[in-house]
């Protein structure tokens, strides 16, 4: 096989930083205690965790407390929706819930969820062909009894923007909790949640160079919400069991690094990005960008092409030694295509042929241009297999 | 060590094709893992027995231990569209298919040769017992179909749809072998495979019966009709000819002084005729779309070993090739259960010279 690979799919997850790993590496054999401890061992631990704490607060540009780490972003984004919808329908009746028709599993599984187990009535939002929500469509939509308002900060498959901003204003004068997923955007855009007016935020370390195995969830001081996993009171009684230490040190290390090197970090990757959908674009017949052509994350390239078995590809792809993504390709052989891409209208025949380039910082031009070289003849052997 | 070549290997998560990727790869190959994605029923889509999520998960296991890539495959369609159409149809016609060779030919074979090739490779690979022979001038350049050389397994009955341009792209890493050093190389490998249990069952039935199955996918299949006797004479009634086979003596509901067993089908009458253990079986047959593997058409009537289901017993008799891609086939004693729908194969000795369907 070939032993030389191209790495083309940092939207899936991202290398552990080296500094990061350094962070952690103390908190497995030296500083290992148990944060929930009285002694000095747990004392430490308890520090360590606290002044992650206070670095992702930071980044979120709220209070520590406000906090709440997790095993991932998809327990972020369950203990969101759920803890927030069960509050609601327990303080105040409410019975609906108003989702992005594009959200993430995480997100719209658990509404599918609570609409089945717990007689919540799911509404999706309309989005454009970009897939992006427009804030008069939620405020057409928003009721006195909705739980809890969901839309993505930025998609994973197409890379489209939301004006969370926006959103969460109508949502705040409503009084209604509003939840965005900023797992995908965190690692380039800024999660400033008092800027996006958000109650709830979710994070996912892997995504921008932290470890695999933690996350933490953004919960405004006041927003009624219930714990989703119950035990001890760690993480302020929202999330019981004990504090993975060394992972919560690496994210917060990694939430920093992204914060303060987001200006390098965009400077070296979206030029790579725009070359590479430029020639895309130009290269390939029948091709077509998905999301949105300016509102998309700095590392994000996606097309359809028309007739190509988007599976066939990315096999060909790895062979030829780019390791990509597709909305449509299934591990199991099954390929049906996403929701998102149908929910932004494109027909099967395109939308079963998708492709997803996401960049990062270990991404050189000449990898790109190498892609960009091989991409045009596998395309159409996929076109014809 | 031999050239590396590129070459696919089709994983089903069992010992057999694993233990092919692994002989392929230690030989020096750049060996790729495909598994196919086939059709089940809606509603079992998870349940064909040739892909079970379990089975998948476990060839991905396989293949990162051997460290190759490995990738499913959407044959879904193109298997609904050939196998069990065939199957449907056949019962429908009064005959008894053999999807497993319908699969070697339309789906292996064809679909997912294509697929190899269409990624670079140069050969792919089944864990089948089969050897292909070396390209020797002496043999005129012509590729043999050997038998692998555990005679209890040998399975080139199901490769004899094979042509000389497929069995160029072939390789059958295991035909060497016996079953019993074959479970010895995986333990060799450490290779974390689990032992299926041998089925006659079909993949995509699932956990339902084929009699059911044909019940909602051949609507009119279980038309009742007449069991007749040889004279014409009517014993008693059927509940659907695709329901019995040749041979069968139970299940009948018939009281008869002596045994009675299924000879044939009239499909033409949806009669199922009846008879004697005297009467059942023949001594000819006759097949059609019969492949030579050789690729040349016999010039002159030719002994052979003739199996007429996989897992019958070899027949002595005479193959003479008619027109139109048929046979004639005489045996040199008469078979009980010649069954039309299933493939005849002809051997000489180690050699599978092809085969053909056994005709109505």
């Amino acid at each position: 096989m070939k032993t030389y690979k191209t790495y083309l799919d940092y939207a899936a997850t991202t290398p552990v930083d080296p500094r990061v790993l350094e962070t952690m590496m103390p908190y497995f054999r030296e500083t290992f205690g148990n944060p929930s401890s009285v002694h000095t061992y747990g004392q430490q631990a308890e520090a360590t965790v606290e002044e992650a704490r206070e670095t992702v607060a930071r980044g979120l540009n709220c209070r520590p407390e406000e906090v709440v780490f997790t095993s991932c972003g998809s327990e972020s984004d369950n203990l969101a929706l759920r803890g927030a919808a069960l509050a609601a329908r327990r303080e105040r009746d409410a019975r609906h819930i108003l989702i992005s028709p594009v959200e993430h599993h995480a997100v719209s599984h658990t509404a599918q969820q609570l609409a089945a187990l717990h007689k919540f009535e799911l509404e999706y939002l309309p989005v454009d062909d970009a897939g992006k929500v427009h804030p008069r469509e939620v405020a057409k939509r928003l009721r006195d009894d909705t739980a809890v308002v969901s839309v993505m900060y930025a998609n994973n498959e197409i890379g489209t923007i939301n004006p969370i901003a926006e959103i969460g204003a109508l949502c705040r004068e409503r009084g209604i909790p509003f939840h965005t997923d900023a797992v995908q955007a965190a690692a380039h855009l800024p999660v400033d949640v008092t800027a996006l007016n958000v109650d709830l935020l979710a994070l996912g370390a892997h995504k921008f160079y932290g470890p695999k195995g933690v996350g933490a969830l953004y919960v405004r001081a006041g927003t009624p919400i219930l714990p989703v996993q119950t035990g001890g009171g760690q993480e302020h009684n929202l999330r019981a069991g004990t504090s993975n230490v060394p992972y919560i040190a690496g994210m917060a290390e990694a939430f920093r690094l992204a914060q303060i090197e987001r200006e390098v970090r965009i400077s070296h990757l979206k030029p790579l990005r725009d070359r590479l959908i430029g020639r895309v674009l130009e290269d390939i017949p029948s091709a077509r960008l998905t999301g949105h052509p300016v509102t998309r994350l700095p590392n994000h390239a996606s097309f359809v092409f028309e007739g190509v078995d988007g599976n066939a590809l990315l096999m060909l792809l790895d062979v030829a030694g780019f390791a990509c993504s597709s909305g449509s390709a299934c591990k199991s052989g099954d390929p049906k295509p996403s929701d998102v891409l149908l929910a932004l209208g494109l027909p099967p025949r395109w939308a079963l042929g998708s492709l997803r380039v996401t960049l990062g910082m270990d991404t050189t031009l000449e990898a790109v241009d190498a892609f960009l070289s091989a991409l045009p003849g596998l395309v159409e052997k996929a076109r014809k297999a | 060590m031999a050239e590396t070549k590129r070459v696919v290997v089709a994983m089903s998560g069992g010992v057999d094709s694993s233990v092919a990727a692994a002989l392929l790869k230690q030989q020096g190959h750049d060996v790729i893992g495909m598994m196919m994605r086939l059709w089940s029923e809606e509603g079992s889509e998870e349940s064909n027995r040739c892909c079970t999520p379990d089975a998948m998960a476990l060839a991905r296991r396989v293949a990162a231990k051997l460290g190759i890539p490995f990738y499913a495959v959407d044959a879904q369609s193109i298997f609904h569209g050939t196998v069990v159409r065939e199957f449907i149809d056949g019962y429908t016609h009064g005959v008894t298919p053999n999807p497993c060779l319908a699969c070697n030919r339309y789906i292996r074979w064809d679909f997912l040769l294509n697929r190899a090739l269409a990624m670079g490779a140069d050969f792919l690979a089944t864990g089948h017992y089969a050897r292909v022979s070396p390209l020797l001038p002496a043999m005129g350049n012509t590729l043999q179909l050997l038998r692998g050389v555990d005679p209890l397994k040998d399975q080139s009955y199901v490769l004899s749809i094979l042509t000389q341009a497929q069995l160029g792209h072939a390789m059958f890493p295991l035909g060497e072998f016996t079953k019993p050093q074959v479970r010895q190389l995986a333990r060799d490998f450490g290779l974390p495979v689990a032992e299926r249990a041998e089925s006659q069952d079909l993949c995509f039935l699932g956990s339902s019966d084929y009699r059911d199955f044909l019940r909602r996918h051949a609507p009119g299949v279980d038309q009742p009709g007449p069991i007749l006797a040889k004279d014409g004479r009517q014993l008693g009634g059927h509940h659907g000819l695709a329901f019995y086979t040749i041979g069968q003596r139970k299940g009948l509901g018939i009281g008869a002084p002596e045994p009675l067993y299924v000879l044939g089908k009239d499909a033409a009458h949806n009669a199922l005729i009846v008879g004697t253990v005297a009467e059942l079986g023949g001594q000819t047959l006759t097949a059609s779309s019969v492949n030579w593997i050789s690729g040349e058409l016999p010039t002159a009537p030719l002994r052979a070993q003739i199996k007429i289901r996989y897992k019958a017993a070899e027949a002595w008799g005479t193959v003479i090739p008619i027109e139109g891609g048929r046979a004639h086939v005489g045996f040199d004693f008469p078979l009980r259960d010649i069954t039309p729908g299933q493939q005849v194969v002809f051997y000489n000795d180690e050699i599978c010279l092809g085969g053909g369907l056994i005709e109505a």
